[in-house]
């Protein structure tokens, strides 16, 4: 619809006139960048693209997956491919279900002024804010549930400004919940019980091998669950 | 009749038997306490400095909820019941800097611009035991099944339910709600004069000494007063006054025990809903007084 029509942005700083239609990841590659980080699966599923962007006229910083979003006219754009955070180990058997595990690991959740700029600044449209709440208060079903579509892109946690990382939140509720609410469910086991005796092994033997034209083919032709 | 209720995160973790024993007993008493399917936390501790706005978009934006749960016809009248008195604290006083402060009242409505609407300000905060009273005494006695007697009760307010004076539920020195419901419960209600001190607070969790020390003095001054147990309306009281104890029985070798529990709780047990006591959840253990007293039977959840 946009076709032939151009738009000027400025990447980092600099302008660049790129083609209207393009995502921010393609207008980048348009201007003669290449990405060595904050590229990814460039399907909107690995949350390695962060982006944040201004459009002139406007004082809103908004988020963006850069492999998603397509430009607009005036946008002042920079990639934040990585967020610093330190992700705590634990040994998920060893854990309580309930709000003493995301304080033990996490403390700094109890600083959440609930001023939501973490749900402002989400590309998913996750109610981030709401599920770090629920966390506080050891609803792990909820905040499992409200986390869900978390890519882990890091947005959430570059922008709060109580310093929290809500989606190592997510993450380990969603973790807590499949392993103590819902429990592990049957046909899980019985995948990991089929793995575990090679039942794959030979597939994937050949998927290795195999010509590159032949997987192209087979992955854009593959069975999918949703349609 | 339908309420919203806003329960906070302490009773969602360490003080069930307090949401329990409160939702049961309110449906005795014809209400239902409704909760907002989306809140947050209270912000805990009411912001004294005039221009922090940030600290009120928590207390306000749980206000909001409720505004919105009235427009969506969830509950009758746009007013909340709170049980924690910290909740209610914080939600009342925020509450009346919104309405008192239009500087500030904008910019928090600046900061909920994704939110469907704004908050208007006219939204009554209560506590429960505000509540119960305005339905009458008399429908209380009504109400009870197993009257408390014999039963020497010290209701203890501690702070945040009656100060700062204007926001208080009752008279800020000599207040009467609690002892009114513990009459009409059927109790032996025991006036001491520690009942307005502080428990210590947030001291508990970097100044423990302080907080055994301030337990210590108010379980004492009710001890010698004649009270078998108390009573309270606040988490952290009910944690300072109960659990601590076991730190005043090491600084005091001369204090004994008392058992601390929930007002609701006392309020269930008249009503005859055992069940809902949860009276396991309190330390030290009220129910060998209880079972003494004949007041319940043996194996409580």
């Amino acid at each position: 619809m946009n076709e032939g029509k151009m738009v000027t942005i400025y990447v980092m700083g600099k302008k660049q006139i790129v083609p209207a239609d393009l995502t921010i990841m393609k207008a980048i590659e348009y201007a003669g960048y290449q990405f060595k980080r904050g590229a990814g699966c460039r399907g909107g599923f690995c949350g390695a693209c962060a982006s944040v962007y201004r459009k002139r006229g406007s004082y809103k910083l908004q988020g963006a997956l850069a492999c998603q979003k397509i430009v607009e006219d005036g946008m002042i754009i920079t990639q934040i491919p990585f967020s610093p955070n330190e992700k705590k180990t634990y040994n998920i058997n060893e854990l309580k279900a309930d709000a003493s595990t995301f304080l033990e690991y996490y403390p700094e959740i109890t600083r959440c002024l609930a001023c939501n700029t973490c749900t402002k600044s989400c590309p998913q449209d996750i109610m981030v804010m709401d599920y770090v709440q629920a966390a506080i208060r050891g609803d792990i079903a909820l905040t499992a549930k409200l986390s869900f579509d978390c890519i882990g892109c890091g947005l959430c946690a570059m922008r709060c400004p109580a310093e929290i990382v809500p989606f190592n939140i997510g993450q380990l509720a969603r973790r807590l919940e499949s392993k103590y609410v819902e429990g592990p469910t049957e046909h899980v086991l019985k995948r990991c019980e089929e793995v575990k005796e090679g039942k794959f092994d030979s597939e994937i033997s050949e998927l290795m091998i195999m010509d590159k034209k032949i997987l192209t083919n087979k992955y854009n032709n593959r069975e999918l669950r949703i349609k | 009749m339908k309420l919203a209720y806003y329960p906070g995160c302490t009773l969602k973790t360490t003080g069930k038997s307090f949401e329990t024993s409160a939702l049961e007993s309110a449906k005795v008493l014809g209400l239902e306490l409704v909760e907002p399917s989306r809140w947050n936390c209270c912000g805990t501790v009411h912001s004294l400095v005039k221009d922090d706005v940030m600290h009120h978009l928590a207390p306000i934006r749980n206000l909001l909820r409720i505004e919105q749960m009235q427009a969506s016809g969830r509950i009758d009248e746009k007013r909340v019941v709170t049980l924690c008195a910290m909740c209610y604290n914080t939600l009342k006083r925020s509450n009346n800097v919104f309405n008192n402060n239009s500087d500030l009242a904008r910019k928090v409505g600046e900061n909920f611009e994704n939110e469907t609407s704004n908050y208007s300000g006219g939204v009554t905060v209560e506590h429960l035991l505000e509540t119960i009273r305005s339905l009458g005494w008399s429908l209380v006695k009504d109400k009870v099944k197993k009257p408390l007697a014999g039963l020497k009760v010290a209701p203890y307010y501690g702070c945040l339910l009656l100060r700062p004076r204007g926001i208080g539920i009752d008279d800020a020195d000599n207040p009467h709600v609690m002892e009114d419901l513990l009459t009409a419960l059927g109790a032996d209600v025991v006036n001491f004069p520690f009942k307005l001190k502080c428990c210590g607070s947030y001291h508990t969790v970097e100044m423990k000494e302080v907080v055994a020390d301030l337990s210590h003095r108010i379980l004492k001054q009710a001890e010698e007063a004649g009270a078998e147990i108390v009573a309270t309306a606040c988490p952290l009281c009910e944690f300072n006054l109960g659990d601590r104890q076991i730190l005043v029985q090491k600084k005091y070798a001369t204090f004994k025990s008392i058992p601390v529990v929930y007002f609701t709780q006392l309020t269930a047990l008249a009503f005859g809903l055992e069940q809902a006591t949860s009276f396991d959840e309190n330390k030290p253990d009220p129910k060998p007084l209880l079972k003494d007293k004949g007041l319940i039977k043996g194996d409580l959840k």
